[in-house]
């Protein structure tokens, strides 16, 4: 039993990436725009997280230079669906693809290695005094702004009218476009301070593989959440939760009983799969959802 | 004729974005590119390797195309392949005739594929839950399952990276060079695939359900069973994908990192985008990323990572997402436009 409590300070940090990427692509969606490729961008701004600290020797411009990796690839699929009115998810699939690649072949011809460890003097510190991740502190801040730009500011109205009917928010004066590419950027920047936090602040590392579908568990989390931030908060803590379970089950010898230690990984995806099943009620989605919006 | 130009257009695009990375990495693309060729077509003997790399991704190029078809996103058959390889080797446990054993490894591979595509049906009809979601879970799920098996219960005594290999018995045997009788499963399953989707009645009612799922359901089709159709069948292919490396490619087993198996599954997809999900289509793009893959490998050997095709591919699935990017750079001819207006 004491090992479900010990999990607690992990499962904190486990619900970073996933409270983050859902919070942002929740913003994405409320305007009318799918993006899968959480994972992509995830395994993207991890990298430019990376270099940013390791070139500058300042952690925080890293974590800057993750956030702006995000954005760039949010514009990109942002431009893809809304100008080009291209397939969300195609779109989505092809940046996975690319983050993929990019970072294998980035951190072998700028390191010369698959996976690098980063040094400690590129992380970012705890917060002093607490000794927990200043990330932990930032997401729930973050949620709020999030909820609070969704619901209580002209922009959210805003993005809520070209997710749920672009005709009659273009009638009467906001720019569908603008406004759809601007939270899709939105949600590429939190995608991409996930990413920063993932090479920075917990794994300390870069790989191809980095985000380990919880760029798809954020996706599960957006359902279970039904678009409400501070639901995918809760949500974030839960699949975070399990997250964590399996990490200090497969990392400390003993915990696990004789289980192995591949059963053991296998937690987080098949508590995802449980959690959405299970999850009471269907999600209802903005109308115009994964629909270009073309003028007559 | 228009959709092949805008497709080679497209690949053409991937070629170039990957030349840049590799000029702003400093190397050559030119001579890389040039190696890549000779090391995947330049001789009978890569010839034969190119093909044999290709069988798989024309098996999960058709999971992923005939999910399209019923209107699914099926991104399942990664893991879906990875447990179809696994079970087709642990058919080397059993004691059958050879021939036999080929064909009794290749349906119980199958099976397990059917087997794992299962609850992505079960939980979209029953729960709602998106297929997306389901099959990536799914993956994980079997990659370490696969993971476990390889390690803890299947691996070589003696030679500790890789599972013990498949008895003769069970090999397809060998055509030329690297190329096997896979060849034949890879091909007839793309033509059944083609026959079923547009010569058989159930065929017909997938591809109904995804053109237009309320139109389907109200001619009387049921758009449920199209999907669980769609999907199994799916399941089976990218089982096969598997199973061929496993049966039909040195070194006959499964090494202990999955290196063998690789990314089959996600490659499926881009193979179906850019064979614009028809089974010939498709055999035309699985020799295109089946050489892409090959001649990386030789290019690998002058120290170009792998990874450097995964950034061709993923470009080339970004532009297939939006056709009107090329639309952009082409000047409109007025004759075309009024075309589409008549229409």
């Amino acid at each position: 039993m004491i090992i479900l409590l010990q999990v607690l300070p992990v499962a904190l940090r486990a619900m970073v990436p996933v409270t983050l990427c859902a919070v942002g692509e929740i913003t994405g969606e409320r305007a009318g725009v799918v993006n899968i490729g959480l994972e992509g961008i995830m395994t993207l701004s991890a990298f430019a997280a990376a270099i940013g600290s390791w070139a500058t020797g300042n952690p925080w411009i890293g974590a800057l230079c993750g956030m702006g990796a995000g954005a760039i690839v949010g514009l990109l699929h942002g431009f893809i669906s809304v100008y080009l009115r291209g397939d969300q998810i195609i779109s989505g699939v092809g940046i996975n693809l690319l983050g993929m690649g990019a970072v294998g072949f980035g951190t072998w011809a700028l390191w010369g290695a698959k996976s690098p460890m980063l040094d400690k003097k590129f992380w970012i510190p705890e917060v002093p005094g607490l000794g927990i991740s200043p990330f932990v502190l930032m997401t729930p801040l973050l949620v709020v702004l999030t909820w609070w730009l969704l619901h209580r500011t002209a922009l959210g109205l805003r993005i809520r009218a070209v997710g749920e009917n672009p005709v009659a928010a273009d009638v009467v004066g906001v720019p569908v476009e603008g406004v759809r590419l601007l939270a899709v950027v939105f949600g590429g920047a939190l995608g991409g301070l996930a990413g920063a936090f993932l090479s920075l602040d917990w794994l300390h590392t870069v790989s191809p593989t980095l985000p380990a579908g919880r760029g798809f568990i954020a996706l599960a989390n957006v359902v279970f959440s039904k678009l409400n931030p501070f639901l995918a908060l809760l949500g974030g803590f839960l699949f975070g939760y399990f997250d964590a379970l399996a990490i200090q089950l497969a990392s400390v010898a003993g915990f696990g009983g004789g289980i192995p230690y591949q059963f053991v990984r296998m937690i987080p995806y098949i508590a995802t799969l449980a959690v959405v099943a299970l999850a009471i009620g269907r999600a209802r989605f903005p109308k115009a959802l994964g629909q270009p919006y073309r003028r007559e | 004729m228009k959709r092949v130009a805008e497709t080679l257009t497209v690949l053409v695009l991937g070629i170039l974005v990957g030349a840049l990375v590799m000029a702003l990495w400093g190397r050559d693309p030119w001579s890389s590119y040039a190696s890549l060729l000779s090391g995947a077509l330049g001789n009978t003997r890569a010839l034969m390797s190119t093909l044999s790399r290709s069988l798989g991704l024309v098996l999960t190029g058709l999971t992923f195309a005939v999910g399209v078809r019923a209107g699914l996103f099926n991104i399942g058959a990664q893991g879906q392949m990875l447990l179809g390889a696994v079970v087709a080797l642990s058919c080397g446990l059993l004691r059958l005739p050879p021939g036999l054993h080929l064909v009794a490894a290749l349906a119980l591979s199958g099976l397990a594929g059917m087997a794992w595509a299962l609850p992505v049906a079960a939980l979209k009809l029953t729960r709602g839950v998106n297929e997306v979601i389901s099959t990536i879970m799914l993956n994980w799920v079997a990659h370490w399952l696969v993971l476990y098996l390889v390690i803890q219960k299947l691996s070589d005594p003696i030679l500790g990276q890789r599972t013990f290999t498949v008895p003769p018995g069970m090999r397809f045997p060998v055509i030329r060079g690297e190329l096997t009788w896979a060849l034949v499963l890879a091909l007839a399953t793309a033509l059944f695939f083609w026959w079923f989707l547009w010569h058989h009645a159930k065929g017909y009612e997938i591809r109904a359900a995804g053109l237009n799922p309320r139109a389907a359901t109200a001619a009387g089709i049921s758009v449920k069973k199209a999907m669980t159709t769609a999907l199994l069948l799916g399941g089976v292919a990218a089982a096969w994908a598997g199973a061929i490396q496993v049966l039909g490619r040195f070194p006959y087993a499964i090494t202990s990192d999955l290196a063998n198996l690789g990314n089959l599954g996600f490659d499926g997809i881009a193979v179906a985008l850019i064979g614009r999900n028809h089974p010939l289509g498709i055999l035309a793009g699985a020799f295109f990323f089946g050489t892409l893959a090959t001649g990386a490998a030789k290019m690998g050997l002058r120290g170009i990572p792998i990874d450097m095709i995964y950034i061709v591919q993923g470009v080339i699935v970004v532009f297939m997402a939006a056709p009107e990017a090329l639309r952009l750079v082409r000047l409109r001819r007025p004759a075309a436009k009024a075309k589409e207006v008549a229409r």
